[in-house]
């Protein structure tokens, strides 16, 4: 048997089918390895080691009858823990839905199920998807892979952090305003994050409903597509989701980039950012002209107020998605005799953590009579402001090269109690929510400590091939990926 | 001091639609609790609502004939608030952008044609239902989801009522035209209408409201009606003594007929409207506007002036036929087979009417259609039956779905019209009845009729009473 | 710049239906009150004019048709219930209707 570890989800599919590895094989294998890692990763809150293998074992019988199989058949994937799963405990990190036990699948979910993917389990996230360290977690914070004291980035730090220590091949997270693209920056992988309506959000437990978007983590950007390419698409039950027809991704991204069109927005390369990383991006652009691509400057005028007006729209939504944890349907209600309102409140005050108390009430604090229009409308302005920003931009660019934090990787608990610093790290991420945009972020060398930094790239709407195209080039022109976090035990 | 009664009524109307706002769960009412959700109704974490495009129509019908402007691009708000029926804590509903504001609805009160304003016609997603067991022991509320997401259309009326007898015709005549256009079955005491009042009161002549008490729990016309009499009363006591009436909500207690101020405690309302992220915006082209106004039938008002004007109908008997669409339809298929306007309204509002309340049921459920009514009408009209055999018929139709000619047939029941074979039947009875004889050639009139009585029964009423009539004169050499 | 006061805090942690203890709500108080005077930035932007953008795609006129689907099970709707009876979710006794 090949060294599984190794390999990509392509080549673990295609070995699969040429009948070098069993299914089976490749899902013990990736069993195997959660067993002896996640204990000092915690990527994963649940595995479902006895599901995976008996897909494992149906995907097996098929392919001994004959049969044809599914394009991810054999590939294990890790899952959000915000992504619903049938019969599957979907927790979102939050102790009010710790037995929550969904009814039904995610679109995502029975796509990948359709393409013969093997669900190893479900990762940890900040507490309903809100943080950028997987702190907030009710259960526990991961680690990241490369430093063990450091945090993976959130909120999808869990996909990242199995990915990264290669207990997935594949994951898939959630990003709302930066959440797979910074965990994918911190842990040196791979995060895709589609146009808003590419992918469909039907199952995602919502955190802000009109910037949350389904987004993949892998090794490499060929990864990415292969993924992508399945859980594209329009869903009827998503109002929100396009109808653009789906690209074939994986020839897509083989194409040319010689002559394509970068910006560098200065304003993402002013005050705030650290050396290593802003020497990184001004690395990639280098790289990118040596690759035949034109690199100018451009300007994103209203970037200083993205921040502001992404954690009002964001909180704002949150506030109304996050009213129906109350106890009485679903999820975890307080103990003992009391009157309704007490079971809403105590419920609620027992069962969220603080993080999400602080979003639910700075929502409820921007809808409420008196600050609506100070608070929510004008952010709901400015957000149209920033979207004519990229429009105007990419009237001129293909895409435009920027970087995803300000800094590599935290340790764990720096930034715990300092709520508006960590905001004010999305400064390069939340922009792009707001607007719509695809970006994918992939690592593109390593800073402090040896710590990965990632680099993104943003595009048009539903021009992920270009994006996807971009990255791959600069995987082949560049030896970065080489580079690979140390599990073996001391 | 005179004072003047100001109203204004908040409608709910459960749409005519076979699934929900957002789901494709069944809207039937009575099903057993909790077997009409699933995953979206349910407001499960995840979920997403897609429009149901057939409720949209029903609105833009219920906004078109309220006259009032049509939204060109409308979208769907959340509004927030806790409560257990509402399982996610939101309903969505409309508030920035109503499916159609402004219009009015014309109204007739003691034969005096009036206006009532409406503000706005909105969509929105109806909530569950709570249960109190009847075990008055128990000490729990039980949660039934079924009617959560079911289809609503909201009708919020301008104050512009001034009497409870404004208030009933606004709402029976609402009503009328949700039928009619089969907006809503508008069934109040399966709650798919349902009415909230608000009413103040203020010196005949002032300019500004009085506070606004508004009135829940209104189960049915009578009890708005009822409602408005008794706070009409009771704020003008309050104002009377010198004291003002606060503003609040009260419920309405059917039992005691009186208004009881809301127990629980009344929360600062602050619903926290924004735009429903997951739904976009509806955009109301003039073309799909059109293809609406085609599929919508003729209005209540439009169709009483045309039986009245047209058809020669006594305004009474207009109103009656056309508050239900299906005997408004049934009257008119009626007529078109020939039957004469009043004739036919006089069978309907009789025979028709008085078979089904007996039997509670739809019209379209009686195994008599109109040509069926037309041709016995019209073997009454030719003599060939009497009126009372005629009724006697009609039940039989009802119960066997025959046509009135074969029962007829059957049953001989036609109506004795040869001279011949009545005069037998009369020479009989006048030998019978000596005494009566006597006193018809006395002089006595009222002799004939009960001479005319005895040959009917004789005849179980086939005979045709004014050739019974002649006979008599003739025989009794009168 | 607005000011976010404890009473301020406390209304919206009762809107939100949220307890918190002394200790919480002047913590809460003292991060809200930097988190949204700093949202304040948005205030230098002249905005006159603007539509507010609520999606970020123009995406108009989604619908379903009316037509019915299944429904889920009794016993599935109720699986994750904390409190139920052999039909329903149960609650303490709620007093009036809304
Ligand atoms: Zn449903």
């Amino acid at each position: 048997m090949p060294d599984l570890i190794e390999l990509s989800a392509g080549d673990l599919h295609r070995k699969l089918v040429a009948g070098d590895v069993t299914a089976r094989q490749i899902v013990e294998h990736f069993l195997d390895r959660i067993e002896q890692i996640d204990g000092r990763i915690g990527a994963f809150n649940t595995v479902t080691a006895e599901a995976a293998l008996d897909k494992a074992a149906d995907i097996d019988a098929r392919l001994d009858k004959g049969e044809t199989v599914g394009p991810l058949a054999g590939v294990p994937i890790a899952l959000k823990d915000n992504l619903c799963t049938r019969g599957v405990p979907t927790t979102c990190s939050s102790k009010i839905l710790e037995h929550f036990v969904p009814p039904y699948d995610a679109t995502v979910v029975e796509r990948l199920d359709l393409a013969d993917a093997v669900l190893l389990g479900k990762t940890n996230l900040d507490e309903f998807a809100m943080g950028s360290t997987t702190e907030s977690s009710a259960f526990a914070p991961s680690a990241n892979p490369w430093d063990l004291s450091r945090v993976p980035g959130g909120s999808s730090g869990g996909s990242a952090a199995a990915v990264a220590a290669d207990l997935a091949p594949l994951a898939l997270g959630s990003d709302t305003g930066g959440s797979i693209r910074q965990p994918a920056s911190f842990c040196g992988v791979t995060g895709l994050k589609p146009t808003y309506g590419r992918v469909s959000r039907y199952g995602l437990i919502a955190y802000a409903s009109s910037l949350d978007q389904i987004g993949t983590f892998s090794r490499d950007p060929r990864d990415a597509a292969l993924l992508l390419e399945v859980i594209a698409g329009h869903d009827p039950r998503d109002s929100t989701s396009a109808r653009e027809p789906v690209p074939d991704y994986a020839t897509e991204l083989e194409k040319e980039v010689a002559g394509m069109k970068i910006g560098l927005p200065r304003e993402y390369l002013a005050e705030g950012i650290a050396l290593d990383v802003e020497a990184a991006v001004r690395a990639a652009a280098d790289a990118y002209q040596g690759l035949g691509a034109e690199v100018v400057d451009i300007s994103l005028p209203h970037t200083e107020y993205a921040v502001a007006t992404y954690y009002i729209i964001g909180t704002a939504e949150a506030s109304s998605n996050l009213a129906r944890f109350d106890g009485i349907h679903y999820g975890r209600r307080a103990d003992g005799k009391m009157n309704v309102d007490e079971l809403y409140s105590r419920s609620r005050s027992e069962g969220l953590g603080d993080e999400v108390k602080r979003r639910i009430m700075l929502g409820t604090f921007a809808l409420s009579a008196g600050y609506y229009d100070a608070y929510y409308l004008k952010a709901l302005k400015v957000r149209r402001l920033i979207k004519k920003d990229f429009d105007d931009a990419l009237a001129g660019v293909d895409c435009i090269l920027a970087p995803v934090a300000p800094t590599v990787a935290y340790k764990q608990g720096e930034m715990i109690d300092d709520p508006l610093s960590l905001y004010l790290a999305d400064i390069y991420t939340s922009a792009t929510n707001l607007a719509g945009l695809p970006a994918i972020a992939f690592n593109a060398g390593t800073g402090e400590g040896g710590l990965p930094i990632g680099v993104q790239l943003m595009g048009r709407p539903f021009e992920e091939s270009g994006l996807l195209r971009l990255a791959h080039a600069f995987r082949q022109a560049t030896d970065h990926h080489l580079a690979r976090p140390n599990l073996t035990e001391d | 001091m005179q004072y003047e009664t100001v109203i204004g009524l908040e409608t709910h109307a459960q749409f005519h639609t076979r699934s929900k706002m957002f789901c494709g769960c069944k809207t039937d009412f009575g099903a057993p609790p909790n077997t009409q959700t699933c995953p979206v109704c349910q407001g499960l974490p995840g979920t997403l609502p897609v429009v149901n495009r057939y409720a949209v129509e029903l609105g833009l019908r219920a906004a078109l004939a309220l006259r009032c402007h049509i939204a060109p691009v409308t979208q769907f708000d959340r509004k927030n608030y806790f409560y257990p029926d509402l399982p996610k804590n939101y309903q969505v509903s409309q508030n920035y952008h109503n499916l159609g504001v402004d219009g009015r609805l014309e109204i007739e009160v003691d034969g005096q044609a009036r206006e009532v304003g409406i503000w706005n016609v909105h969509l929105e997603e109806d909530a569950g239902k709570l249960e109190h067991p009847e075990d008055t022991g128990a000490n729990y509320t039980a949660i039934d989801l079924n009617r959560a997401g079911t289809p609503l259309l909201e009708i919020v009326s301008a104050p512009d009522m001034r009497s409870a007898g404004e208030a009933n015709a606004y709402m029976n005549e609402l009503a009328a035209i949700l039928r009619h256009l089969d907006i809503s079955d508008c069934k109040m005491q399966e709650g798919s209408l349902r009415f909230e009042a608000g009413i103040s009161v203020r010196p005949v002549g002032g300019e500004k409201f009085g506070n606004r008490v508004e009135v829940k729990n209104l189960n049915s016309m009578s009890a708005v009606v009822k409602a408005i009499e008794h706070e009409r009363e009771r704020q003008v006591a309050v104002l009377e003594s010198g004291g003002t009436v606060p503003s609040q909500t009260m419920l309405w207690d059917v039992q005691r007929e009186v208004t009881e101020p809301m127990r629980s405690k009344e929360e600062a309302k602050d619903y926290r409207y924004f735009p429903e992220p997951d739904l976009v915006p509806i955009e109301i082209s003039p073309e799909w506007l059109d293809q609406v106004r085609e599929q919508m039938s003729e209005l209540p008002a439009a169709r009483r002036k045309r039986f009245i004007a047209e058809l020669d109908l006594p305004p009474y008997d207009a109103g009656v036929i056309v508050e239900q669409k299906p005997i408004a339809d049934y009257f008119e298929q009626t007529v078109e087979q020939g039957v004469e306007p009043k004739t036919a309204a006089n069978w309907i509002m009789g025979e028709v009417m008085r078979v089904l309340n007996e039997r509670l049921c739809e019209i379209d459920d009686l195994p008599v259609s109109p040509p069926m009514l037309a041709e016995l009408i019209g073997l009454v009209t030719d003599d060939r039956i009497s009126n009372s055999v005629g009724k006697t018929v009609f039940g039989e139709m009802c119960s066997s779905g025959k046509k009135a000619g074969e029962i007829v047939e059957e049953k001989g029941l036609a109506q004795i019209s040869d001279s011949g074979e009545l005069e037998a039947v009369v020479k009989q009875v006048l030998a019978d009845n000596p005494d009566a004889v006597a006193d018809l050639e006395s002089g006595k009139q009222q002799a004939k009729g009960f001479l005319i009585g005895q040959i009917m029964r004789a005849t179980r009423g086939k005979a045709n009473p004014k050739l019974a009539g002649e006979l008599i004169d003739r025989l009794t050499g009168d | 710049m607005t000011r976010i006061t404890t009473d301020t805090v406390e209304q919206v942690a009762d809107l939100s239906k949220l307890i918190l203890s002394d200790e919480e709500l002047a913590g809460f108080q003292e991060q809200l009150d930097k988190i949204i005077g700093y949202f304040e930035v948005l205030n230098s932007l002249d905005t006159t004019g603007v539509e507010p953008l609520a999606h970020p795609l123009d995406l108009r006129n989604v619908f379903r048709q009316d037509t019915v689907e299944d429904s889920a099970s009794r016993k599935d709707a109720l699986a994750n219930a904390p409190d139920k009876t052999d039909e329903a979710y149960k609650v303490p006794v709620v007093i009036e209707s809304s």
